[in-house]
């Protein structure tokens, strides 16, 4: 019973201002979607990973949905299953993405979103597809059931030294360049290249306190923890990037993270384990896999998922469609496994994390596949624990809360012998 | 020498993990062996370069994966840990190099996982190929990855490759491609002479040696087949789908065979058939070779071209090859063919063509109840 209670007041408490007005902008960007779909208005379906490329449609007058994050929301409002059997029952095999599933199961259930607002039909399908091949797939599925036209940019995969090669650059701004055009037949609007410049310089300013934020998370404590809460601050990210709300909306996060940081207070109570995590969250569980954590005085302060922009990357109003070029192309997603393995090393290292904990999502082959290669890599060979849990971020069914609150106490208790074991060491030397 | 000793020769290479053909090759010519991973690579460049391209199609069923597990998830097809235990074992020691391809995240992940583990001894190269052919940049892209390629492999070398040794390249894979054709076409027209076991097993020693050399085996297979003795059996055209990287053990062929279909087209070891025109020999070869691959491959679950889907283009090849069903053999986690299926189920489904799915994985022993499935399917065909 005492145990509960503690269990309970330790629970993390995330209620900033800025989660509010994260509420109100989500709650006003499906508004509109609702009366883009009402009035007939020219929409894309979009991909996260692509998603700086709203910046353009918005210029050329086109709204903007995201298969990817109607799914994130029926699986986080637990209604992601039917819709996954409705989708099996069409064909779909048990074992490819999930995403992919729910969102076709809700397509063919009337297009509506978790809150039961109706989705616009989009009018264009631009795939970007940066890294994961599914999205060709998924975005061409899409546009067979709509009738809807279907574009794919081609993202090259950075495969050769650290960088893309400019002939991968060239190529995607000349597939860019018949976007505009098609998307400028749709509307019937023409590219404004000054407008498209501002929007850049929005973006910019959007990115660079979103930078400014995730070095935060050196602090001890972290103001907030880098994986759960920082995937609420994407949704703004994604939507309004390029706007002056999506800047206020991060001028007021960066100022209300600091004041955290000035405070010392961080997302739980007290911070006692510092973890970076690879892949993306069990959405059908979100709540219950924090708390996994939460009851440890777990945080995370830093995350390959919630790393949705290339690291270090702004984009530049000067070179406007380069730059909207480079941004899919440098994407982590978009690397190979190895630079991956670096990103996370360096969170690892630069934010003091005393561990790395990868979820490996069983449907989603771009995170999965090699995850035991990089466990074998962080603990043999770089001495960083390492945990590895296996569920699903959209299918219920593959989540066991049982065993994997053991697997997750297991590990604790070993790390946490580990700084007891440690802290000794430091006690006898300074004695 | 008689079509039986031919085939039985094959069986033999392909038995021999060792693949001392490859070793042999390297000896007398002091050349590299590169191998490439499904399912299109471009072995004329790798050839032009003085190199033997190796194709590395997996483990088969007699190769235990135990070491290769723990690298990757539990939702991974086989070809994918199989490949990595081959490697694990040092049966890929002849090897130089290893190429990978933009096919599906699962193949991408494993060549940065290769990478890792077994490079610098191996080098490892990752091939983007273009996925949006529609565009006119698709050509001027490809052009510059196939120089990129062609860089790598002369630095790798240690000398250059002239035209000249590319357009010999391609003339030799040309050939080979237009026999294995030759193949196929009577597989589609004369079935019972030629099972598609028999002509898998023709077609996939050509994974260890040079095309010239395949292609003889291919000429004196062409000469002994119309000399053979079968009388045709009642048994239902169809056309094989998704095979086109891992594998299917070849007992599976065999029991759709002996189920009563004649497997009449197929996308078994595809990369090696992937253009069915010639790829011209005038002009720039580098541009011939990437403008063939934009407008004149076979279609693919790993490659997408919109301009003529791929549900369309199976319902034509059905139509081509007097095919009455599709039997779709997909191997287990196989993202790329399990999600072409459902647009391939609702295609054939309006066009009144009737299908069976199968699922396979690299080490399969027994086939009983798929046999048992395919005979249904066949009965409710013929009796229909
Ligand atoms: S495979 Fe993974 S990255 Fe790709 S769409 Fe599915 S969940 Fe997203
Ligand atoms: S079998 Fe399918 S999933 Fe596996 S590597 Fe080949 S294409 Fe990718």
């Amino acid at each position: 019973m005492a145990k509960e209670v503690s269990e309970k007041k330790e629970k993390s408490q995330y209620q900033g201002r800025i989660h509010q007005m994260q509420k109100d902008l989500m709650a006003r960007w499906m508004a509109e979607l609702e009366q883009a779909a009402e009035n007939n208005e020219p929409t894309a379906c979009l991909l996260v990973a692509g998603s700086n490329l709203a910046i353009l449609l918005r210029c050329l007058g086109i709204h903007q949905v995201y298969p990817e994050l109607n799914s994130l929301q029926l699986a986080i409002r637990k209604q992601s299953l039917p819709y996954i059997q409705i989708a099996e029952e069409k064909g779909y095999s048990t074992d490819v993405c999930s995403y992919v599933k729910a969102d076709v199961g809700a397509f063919f259930s009337g297009n509506m979103s978790s809150l039961g607002t109706k989705l616009p039909k989009p009018t264009l399908v631009l795939s970007c597809f940066s890294g994961c091949n599914v999205y060709i797939k998924w975005f061409e599925h899409i546009a067979a059931y709509t009738g809807a036209p279907l574009y794919v940019i081609d993202v090259p995969f950075i495969r050769s030294g650290e960088g893309p090669c400019p002939e991968d650059i060239d190529y995607v701004v000349s597939q860019l360049k018949e976007v505009i055009e098609i998307c400028e037949k749709m509307s019937g609007k023409k590219l404004d290249y000054d407008q498209l410049r501002e929007s850049l310089v929005l973006a910019r300013e959007m990115e660079r306190s979103w930078l400014e934020i995730k070095e935060l998370t050196k602090n001890i404590p972290s103001p907030y923890d880098d994986y759960f809460d920082c995937i609420t601050l994407m949704g703004p990210l994604v939507a309004y990037r390029g706007t002056p709300e999506g800047v206020e909306f991060f001028h007021t996060a960066l100022k209300e993270f600091e004041e955290r940081v000035r405070l010392g207070i961080g997302p739980i109570p007290k911070e006692r384990f510092r973890m970076v995590v690879e892949s993306a969250p069990p959405y059908p569980y979100f709540r219950t896999f924090r708390d996994l954590f939460t009851r440890w005085g777990a945080c995370a302060v830093g995350a390959t998922y919630t790393t949705p922009q290339p690291p270090e990357f702004l984009h530049d109003p000067e070179r406007p469609l380069e730059s909207l070029a480079e941004y899919p192309i440098q994407i982590f997603t978009n690397r190979g496994l190895v630079q991956r393995y670096q990103l996370l090393e360096k969170y690892v290292r630069e934010r003091s994390a005393d561990a790395l904990i990868i979820h490996s999502v069983k449907s989603c082959r771009l995170f999965s596949v090699g995850h035991g290669d990089m466990r074998e890599y962080f603990s043999k060979k770089l001495y960083i624990p390492t945990l590895m849990l296996e569920s699903d971020l959209e299918d219920p069914r593959y989540f066991s809360e049982a065993q994997m609150r053991n697997r997750v106490d297991a590990f604790f208790e070993v790390l946490e012998h580990k700084k007891y074991l440690a802290g000794k060491t430091i006690e006898s030397h300074a004695t | 020498m008689d079509f039986e000793s031919l085939i039985a020769q094959c069986r033999e290479m392909i038995d021999n993990p060792l693949h001392p053909e490859v070793l042999s090759w390297k000896e007398k010519t002091g050349g590299k062996a590169v191998g490439y991973f499904p399912v299109y690579s471009p072995l004329e460049i790798v050839y032009a370069n003085g190199m033997l391209p190796v194709g590395i199609m997996g483990g088969g069923n007699k190769l235990d994966v135990e070491r290769a597990d723990s690298y990757f998830g539990s939702f991974v097809c086989s070809i994918v840990k199989s490949t990595t235990e081959l490697a694990l074992r040092g049966d890929l020691k002849y090897l130089d190099g290893i190429f990978f391809h933009s096919i599906c995240d699962a193949a991408r992940n494993l060549s940065f996982v290769f990478k890792r583990n077994f490079s610098p001894q191996l080098f490892v190269e990752y091939i983007h190929f273009p996925q949006n052919p529609s565009s006119p940049s698709a050509v001027k892209y490809l052009v510059s990855e196939l120089e990129r390629v062609r860089k790598k492999l002369e630095e790798v070398n240690g000398r250059p490759m002239t035209e000249e040794n590319l357009k010999q390249s391609i003339h030799a894979y040309n050939e080979n491609r237009r026999l294995m054709q030759n193949l196929y076409r009577i597989k589609a027209e004369a079935p019972h002479l030629l099972s598609t076991p028999e002509a898998y097993l023709l077609t996939s020693v050509g994974n260890w040696l040079p095309p010239e050399d395949h292609s003889m085996i291919l000429r004196a297979a062409l000469e002994e087949v119309p000399k053979r003795k079968i009388r045709p059996r009642d048994k239902i055209r169809v056309v094989l789908e998704g095979s086109f990287c891992e594998q299917p053990p070849l007992e599976l062929l065999e029991v759709v065979d002996e189920a009563g279909c004649y497997i009449v087209d197929d996308d078994l070891l595809l990369g090696r058939r992937w253009y069915e025109e010639e790829i011209p020999l005038d002009g720039n070869p580098v541009h011939s070779l990437a403008e063939s691959y934009i407008n004149r491959a076979r279609y693919s679950s790993v490659s997408h071209d919109w301009r003529r889907p791929r549900s369309q283009r199976l319902v034509e090849r059905v139509k081509q090859s007097g095919a009455t069903a599709v039997v779709f053999c997909i191997a287990k986690f196989c993202e790329p063919a399990l999600l072409d299926y459902p647009l391939f189920k609702d295609v054939l489904e309006r066009e009144g063509i009737p299908h069976v799915s199968l699922e396979f994985e690299e080490k399969m022993w027994t086939f009983e109840t798929l046999k048992t499935s395919v005979e249904t399917f066949v009965e409710s065909i013929l009796f229909d």
